[in-house]
C-alpha cells in the first residue's frame, strides 16, 4: 500500500521533473490543474459550510434568551453554569437517559457484533452468506420502517415500551455496524503473532486473551464508539419504541415547535467539544506512533 | 435454531469438531438476537399491514386477515408522499455527490502526502456527527427563516421575491437532507480515493488525454465502489427521513414525505395497518432499487 503510494510519488516527480526539462522531449504545457488552487478554495468552502451549523448551535448556548431561543438578546454564561435549572431540569434528565440507553446498547452491541466477527473471519461454515445478509440488511433499511418494525411487535406482543425496548431497538441497529469495524479489524491481523503463541505452548485461551484480544481492542473501541454514536444521535427509532420516556433527541423534537431553550445547546455543544477533542487525541497518537513506527523501519 | 445444522465446519480447514462449536457459540446469541428484534419485527409489519379493523372496535384496534386492500388505500392515499421521497432523496443525493467527490478528491488525493493535515479534514468531516441531527436541521430553519440575515438581504438584493420563503419549501428540505447526508457521501468516496493510484491518472495523461478525459475514463471508474456505497448510504436514510421534511423543522404541509406519513399513522392516528403496509412498500422498492443499482454499477461484491 505505502509501497504503491511511493512508487506513484516518485513517477509524479519524474514526470514533474520531464515537464521542467522541454530540451529533451516534446514540451509539453504543464497544466495548470483544477486541483492548484480552485480545489483547496472548494475545500475551504465546503467545510465552512458543514460547519456553520455547530457554530451556530454553539454561539446561541450563550444567548441570554428567555423560553425559545431564536433571535440573539446578549451574551451570557448563565446558561453553562444552569443547565439543569429549566423545566425542572427535564433536558438534563433525557441527556442522562440518553447516556444510559447508549451505554447499555454500546456494551450489548460491541459484545455480540464482536463474537460475531471473530466467527465470520475465523471459522468457515455453510450459512456465512445468509448470516452475512442478515447482517447488511438492517443497514440498508430506513430507521422509519426498522422503527415501525419493532413498535408493531412489541404491540403484538404486548411489551409497554420504556428504557428496555429504547436499547432493544438501539442495540438491534449498532450490532452490524460494529461486525464491519471489527471484522476488518481482525482481517489486518498478523496471523504470525498467534502462531508465534501457540509456538511457545500457549493453550487456545491463553492465545485469545493475551495475544488475539490485545490486538483486536483497537477495533472493539472504535466500535464501541460508533455504536455510542448512532445510540446518542438517534431520534427516529427511538421516537416509535420510547413511549413516555425522553431521550436528548426526542426532548429536542418536541420543543422544537415551541422553541429550544439553550440549555439544548448547552449540553450539544459540550457533547460535541468532548467527541472532538476524544478523536483529535486518537488522530495524533495514531499519526504519531505511525511516524515512529515509520522511522524504526 | 436452523442454521445450527449449517454451520459445520468445511472440510477444507480441516477444524475438529470443537471448533464448529465455538463458531456456533459465537454465532448463536448475535445472530438469534437480530432473528427476533429485526428479522420477526419485519414479519410483525408484514402482519400488521395486512390486518382488518376490529368490528365494533375502538381506534387503534385490529385483528389478522389479508386484507390487502390496504395497499391499495395507502397508495392511492399517499402516492404523492411515495413519489416525492424517492424524489426528494435522489435529488439530495445527486447533490451530495456532486458536493462531496471534489472534497473527497482533495482529502484522499493532493492532500495524501500531509497525513497530519488529511487526518484533520477527516475529523472536520465527521465533525457534524458530534452535535445532534435535529439541533443542525434546527440551526439551518433559524438561519434561513423568513426573518433571517441570508433570507432578508436576498430580497433587498432582489434575487428572491419579497413574498417567498425558503423554509416549508421542497427546496428547503432538499437542502436540508443534502447538507445532513454529506458525510455519509464524503467518507466512503474518500476510502476509495484515498486508495486510488495515481499512476493510472499519469498514464492517462501521457496518453494525450486531456484532464477531463482522464477524470471521465479513469477517476469515476475506479472510484466506482466509493460512489455506490455513499449513494446508497445517502439516499436510503433520506428516502426513509422525516426530520426534514417535518413541519417544524424544514419542511411544510406540502413537503410530508413518507417517514412523516408513517410516524403519524402509526403514533398519533393509530392506524397500524397502514403505517406498517407504507413501511413495507418503502422498504420493497429501497430493495429493488438497491439491487438494480448494484448489479448494473457492477460493484455485488460491495454486499
Amino acid at each position: 500500500m505505502s509501497g504503491e503510494v511511493q512508487a506513484a510519488a516518485v513517477l509524479g516527480e519524474l514526470a514533474e521533473s520531464e515537464a521542467r526539462d522541454p530540451g529533451r522531449r516534446t514540451p509539453r504545457r504543464r497544466r495548470v490543474g483544477l486541483g492548484d488552487w480552485l480545489l483547496p478554495a472548494y475545500t475551504i468552502i465546503a467545510f465552512v459550510f458543514l460547519l456553520i451549523p455547530i457554530v451556530y448551535t454553539f454561539v446561541f448556548s450563550f444567548n441570554d434568551s428567555l423560553k425559545s431561543n431564536i433571535s440573539w438578546r446578549g451574551f451570557t454564561f448563565d446558561k453553562w453554569l444552569n443547565v439543569c435549572n429549566v423545566e425542572g431540569g427535564a433536558v438534563c434528565q433525557a441527556f442522562g437517559n440518553s447516556i444510559v440507553i447508549g451505554v447499555a446498547a454500546t456494551v450489548i452491541a460491541t459484545t455480540l457484533g464482536t463474537m460475531i466477527a471473530l466467527a465470520l473471519v475465523r471459522y468457515r461454515f455453510r450459512a456465512r452468506s445468509a448470516i452475512s445478509l442478515l447482517l447488511f440488511l438492517p443497514m440498508a433499511t430506513p430507521e422509519v420502517v426498522l422503527g415501525a418494525g419493532l413498535a408493531a411487535q412489541f404491540l403484538a406482543v404486548g411489551v409497554p415500551k420504556d428504557m428496555t425496548t429504547i436499547i432493544l431497538a438501539h442495540t438491534m441497529f449498532c450490532i452490524s455496524f460494529v461486525v464491519v469495524t471489527v471484522k476488518a479489524r481482525i482481517s489486518s491481523l498478523d496471523p504470525a503473532l498467534e502462531e508465534a503463541g501457540r509456538d511457545l505452548y500457549g493453550s487456545p485461551a491463553q492465545v485469545f486473551w493475551r495475544v488475539t484480544f490485545p490486538l483486536l481492542t483497537p477495533g472493539i473501541l472504535a466500535a464501541a464508539l460508533l455504536s455510542f454514536a448512532l445510540s446518542f444521535d438517534d431520534f427516529i427509532i427511538t421516537n416509535f419504541n420510547s413511549g413516555s420516556v425522553s431521550t436528548f433527541p426526542k426532548y429536542v423534537y418536541i420543543s422544537a415547535s415551541r422553541g429550544i431553550p439553550a440549555e439544548a445547546n448547552v449540553i450539544a455543544s459540550a457533547v460535541f467539544m468532548f467527541a472532538l477533542v476524544l478523536v483529535i487525541a486518537a488522530q495524533v497518537s495514531r499519526t504519531a506512533r505511525a511516524k515512529r513506527l515509520a522511522k524504526l523501519g | 435454531m436452523a442454521f445450527a445444522a449449517f454451520a459445520t465446519a468445511e472440510a477444507q480447514t480441516q477444524a475438529p469438531k470443537r471448533k464448529s462449536r465455538i463458531a456456533l457459540f459465537l454465532l448463536l446469541p448475535g445472530i438469534a438476537y437480530l432473528v427476533l428484534f429485526f428479522l420477526a419485527p419485519l414479519i410483525s409489519l408484514l402482519l400488521t399491514s395486512l390486518q382488518a379493523p376490529r368490528e365494533f372496535g375502538d381506534i387503534g384496534q385490529f385483528d389478522y386477515a389479508f386484507n390487502w386492500q390496504n395497499y391499495t388505500a395507502v397508495i392511492q392515499g399517499y402516492l404523492p408522499h411515495i413519489l416525492r421521497s424517492f424524489g426528494y432523496a435522489l435529488a439530495s443525493t445527486v447533490l451530495a455527490l456532486i458536493i462531496s467527490y471534489p472534497l473527497a478528491y482533495f482529502i484522499g488525493v493532493k492532500a495524501r502526502r500531509r497525513p497530519m493535515l488529511q487526518g484533520l479534514m477527516l475529523v472536520l468531516v465527521i465533525a457534524p456527527f458530534f452535535i445532534s441531527f435535529l439541533l443542525r436541521t434546527l440551526a439551518w430553519k433559524q438561519l434561513l427563516s423568513d426573518e433571517s440575515f441570508v433570507i432578508t438581504s436576498l430580497k433587498a438584493l432582489s434575487l428572491m421575491a419579497p413574498d417567498a420563503h425558503f423554509t416549508g419549501t421542497p427546496f428547503a428540505v432538499i437542502f436540508g437532507l443534502t447538507y445532513n447526508f454529506i458525510p455519509f457521501m464524503t467518507l466512503p468516496l474518500y476510502t476509495t480515493l484515498e486508495r486510488l493510484d495515481t499512476r493510472f491518472l499519469e498514464a492517462g495523461s501521457d496518453l494525450y488525454a486531456s484532464p477531463f478525459t482522464v477524470f471521465r475514463k479513469v477517476t469515476i471508474p475506479l472510484s466506482m465502489p466509493g460512489i455506490v456505497a455513499g449513494t446508497l448510504l445517502t439516499f436510503i436514510p433520506a428516502a426513509g427521513d422525516y426530520i426534514n421534511a417535518s413541519r417544524d423543522f424544514l419542511g411544510g404541509t406540502e413537503t410530508q414525505m413518507m417517514g412523516n406519513v408513517i410516524e403519524a399513522n402509526f403514533l398519533v392516528l393509530l392506524n397500524y395497518p397502514a403505517a406498517a403496509a407504507l413501511s413495507i412498500i418503502l422498504m420493497a422498492v429501497i430493495l429493488v432499487l438497491v439491487g438494480v443499482y448494484v448489479k448494473r454499477s457492477g460493484t455485488e461484491e460491495l454486499l
